[in-house]
């Protein structure tokens, strides 16, 4: 007897939870009715991950590298699933060892980033790094590696995202929205959009409590974005899908000083 | 250039002014005088030398009202041309547009000179100069010879300190003692910190192969013309580029004499190009395709504006725009170290200052005392003659500035808050606003929300850390905030959930070259001074 197998629907990911889209829809995408996100779901994960925001910074980085190694061993898990979906198996381990190379940065990266400043007077002055806030990131090309090359920098510095997919290739995010679910990734601190870009980049580049945008995989002519993101003064950010460096993290980070007087 | 032509105001007399520092308490001469004036001579510390002034005060009845008497710097060492063309290629060149304006000194509403209006041609001409000075020699001298131009200019600086002292007084309306004590030190300790990163950038910036961008095009604000020729231009010639610098329309005076410390220091012709005018100029170049990169330090409104100009080019952007910083001062603090600090952090250069300390946040429970020797300490501050040694409180810049202050002031009487101003005498001429307090102030009205940039303070309180927090964050601005209070493991936890680029904690407006500022949010990207301000000079392999 052969048994039928239990179809997946591809949800959207936001704020911990998988729904469809509140606008019903759906589009098809690589054989499969993919959800559509809608404007109201884009502004809806900006909110999740806004209200998640504050906890993922204030933890320590320890353990923020600690769950960023995490979502490795879940990524090491579904392997083959995930190298179903992208273009292959050595994109799954370029993408797994993506985060764990960013795990291992979290308490580093004000050791690298930040100084403490010889001023002449009689203060302490030190300058520290910390996230921006809420990044939105248009997930480049290839579906799985190029979303974790980009996504990886910005959770690492404390800050929570909302990644717009592949809009050809969406599974690998969806695949990888599970994974996050069940890693130890707060619910909110990633969250991730399928659906049409000329529709959800508008309004995630307008958005004014998105602090920074990643257009890195944003195709061609990106003016129009980029007019709309100095409506709040955002951080845009085009970095590669291909390297890793403290720096793509340093693109999400914004360094405080602070000055206290010595006496006695 | 034309004869250079002295202008001098008449002399108002020696003065005995007892010195002061805007970030120190009144002495206790001035005060104890005030109130028994008889007995204060007696105290004086120089008992010895009892000048004959000083015999017939002590003989006097005490005085109802204390004055000093004027002690202006002397203007002789100035000299100001009655025009100026536009610096490029090493020389002052006649602008094609054919147009000048006048630029004032604002205390006495009186013409200094005729500054070049420069016109899209003139900009261009000006970016020609940088690149050809960027390709041609500049980016190949070597990094140590790059650094001993800038020592150099450091040098002259601070030997010409003076007289750009009193000249930044003149065009700009601050006071003497805080161009003299302030502007100008800072200016030259950019060049020299910066003159040392130049031949050193491998070690800043590790594995990272650092290259110059190009030629960066600069528009800097009025509020500090010659420091922020110096935040600008110190770490982007240590990185190697050239620079096209446009000085504020009102303030240009300091940085056309900032042209002869170039021709003094031998910089070769080009490096260096300012192009004066109004927001034309500025916007002409923003929009020229051969600048690579711009840095802008102003308003969030053309902040903005330029982002937007820029959007799909590429070029590189840094922006320093507004800031409403909260002071918030907790029921522990040393209350009245707490008081100068707000005093310096919102009356320090007329509060024409974008990380000015324009919302205090008081606890409650100090309320009371905290607003009444704040108004105390506001009526000894000294409201005049910019060049008066004296004068804490000098000019407003402009009368456009002036008049955006009394508009915001009249907002803030009708939506209900309280205001206060000392009694004050204001010069009959030029642009002047009293010291004011806004007590009962809510979040929402528009003296809370907008920046003023004038010596407006909005009194605002809040009983708890967290409320404080929120409320101090409650804008779209993040420029700067204090924190006042002894307790040290809370000023730490402040720190960490303030959202700004700056914090000073039990201090407030202090400024060194090694110490990054910047903000966040609207307040804008990028950080001046510290290895992290040569950042936005530099490209990186990776």
């Amino acid at each position: 007897m052969s048994r039928l197998p239990v179809r997946k629907t591809y949800k959207l990911f936001v704020g911990g939870a998988f729904p469809r889209s509140e606008s019903g829809r759906t589009y098809e995408a690589e054989g499969q009715n993919v959800a559509r996100a809608s404007r109201k779901d884009a502004r809806d994960a900006v909110r999740a991950a806004r209200a998640a925001q504050p906890k993922w910074a204030a933890m320590t980085a320890y353990n923020r590298g600690q769950v960023l190694y995490r979502i490795a061993e879940m990524m090491e898990a579904r392997h083959a699933e995930l190298a179903d979906l992208c273009t292959g198996a050595a994109e799954v381990e370029t993408a797994i060892d993506r985060f764990v190379w960013y795990a291992g940065w979290s308490d580093k990266l004000a050791q690298v980033l930040g100084s403490s400043n010889p001023v002449a007077g009689p203060y302490f002055d030190f300058t520290v790094p910390e996230p921006t806030g809420v990044v939105a990131i248009l997930a480049p090309e290839p579906p799985l590696a190029g979303l974790v090359t980009r996504l990886a920098p910005v959770l690492v510095g404390g800050n929570c995202a909302v990644v717009v997919a592949s809009e050809a290739h969406p599974l690998a995010a969806v695949e990888l929205a599970e994974v996050l679910a069940t890693s130890d990734v707060p619910g909110g601190v990633v969250n991730v959009l399928t659906g049409l870009r000329a529709e959800l980049a508008p309004v995630l580049a307008a958005h004014m409590d998105v602090n920074a945008i990643d257009l890195s995989g944003a195709d061609g002519d990106s003016a129009e974005l980029e007019r709309a993101a100095a409506g709040n003064v955002k951080r845009i950010v085009r970095g590669r899908a291909d390297v890793q460096s403290p720096y793509e993290a340093a693109s999400f980070l914004e360094l405080k000083t602070v000055w206290h007087p010595i006496g006695t | 250039m034309r004869e250079p032509t002295t202008v001098s105001r008449p002399s108002l007399g020696g003065g005995w002014g007892v010195g002061r520092t805007l970030a120190s308490a009144p002495k206790s001469t001035g005060s104890a005088r005030a109130t028994d004036g008889a007995g204060a001579a007696a105290r004086e510390p120089r008992g010895a030398v009892v000048t004959d002034l000083e015999r017939k005060r002590a003989a006097a009845p005490a005085p109802s009202e204390w004055t000093y008497a004027p002690a202006p710097e002397s203007r002789e060492i100035v000299s100001i041309a009655e025009r100026y063309g536009l610096y490029v290629g090493g020389e002052f060149v006649e602008p094609r547009s054919g147009e000048h304006y006048a630029t004032l000194d604002p205390s006495q509403e009186e013409p200094l000179a005729e500054i070049a209006q420069a016109g899209t041609e003139d900009v261009a001409r000006a970016v020609d100069a940088a690149r050809g000075a960027f390709d041609d020699g500049w980016s190949q001298v070597s990094p140590a010879e790059r650094a001993k131009y800038l020592f150099r200019i450091a040098r002259i600086l601070q030997e010409r300190s003076r007289e750009f002292a009193v000249l930044e007084s003149l065009n700009g309306g601050k006071p003497i003692r805080e161009s003299r004590d302030v502007d100008l030190p800072l200016s030259a300790a950019h060049f020299f910190y910066y003159a040392g990163w130049a031949d050193k950038l491998e070690y800043a910036f590790p594995n990272r192969r650092p290259r110059p961008i190009g030629v960066a095009g600069q528009i800097i604000p009025w509020n500090f013309p010659l420091l922020m020729l110096a935040w600008k231009i110190a770490p982007a010639l240590a990185a190697g580029n050239t620079v096209v610098l446009k000085p504020a329309e009102t303030t240009p005076l300091t940085a056309l004499l900032f042209c002869d410390v170039v021709r003094q220091a031998e910089l070769p012709a080009g490096v260096v190009n300012i192009v004066t005018g109004d927001g034309r100029t500025g916007a002409d170049l923003v929009k020229h395709p051969g600048v690579d990169k711009i840095a802008f330090t102003g308003s969030t409104e053309v902040g903005k504006a330029i982002q937007r100009e820029l959007a799909g080019t590429g070029k590189r952007l840094t922006l320093e725009l507004g800031g409403k910083a909260a002071n918030i001062i907790f029921d522990d603090a040393a209350l009245d170290q707490a008081v100068e600090g707000i005093v310096n952090g919102i009356y320090f250069n007329q509060g024409h200052v974008c990380c000015a300390g324009s919302r205090l946040l008081v606890q409650e429970s100090i309320y009371e005392p905290v607003v009444a020797k704040l108004k105390r300490r506001l009526s000894t501050l000294r409201v005049g003659d910019p060049l008066d040694k004296n004068t804490d409180v000098g000019a407003i810049n402009s009368r456009q500035q002036l008049e955006k202050i009394q508009e915001l002031v009249a907002a803030g009487e009708e939506e209900g808050a309280e205001i206060y101003q000392p009694p004050c005498r204001l010069p009959e001429k030029g642009y002047w606003f009293v010291p004011t307090v806004f007590t009962n102030v809510a979040q929402s009205y528009r003296i809370a929300q907008e920046e003023i940039f004038g010596p407006v303070l909005s009194v605002l309180t809040f009983r708890t850390p967290d409320e404080a927090v929120e409320k101090a964050n409650n804008t779209p601005y993040g420029l700067s905030a204090g924190v006042w209070t002894e307790k040290g493991s809370r000023i730490l936890w402040m720190a960490q959930r303030l959202r700004a680029g700056v914090v000073w904690a039990n201090t407030y407006n202090r400024f060194d070259p090694a110490s990054p500022f910047g903000g966040y949010k609207e307040s804008g990207f990028g950080r001046e001074g510290g290895r992290h301000g040569l950042e936005p000079y530099l490209e990186f392999e990776r």
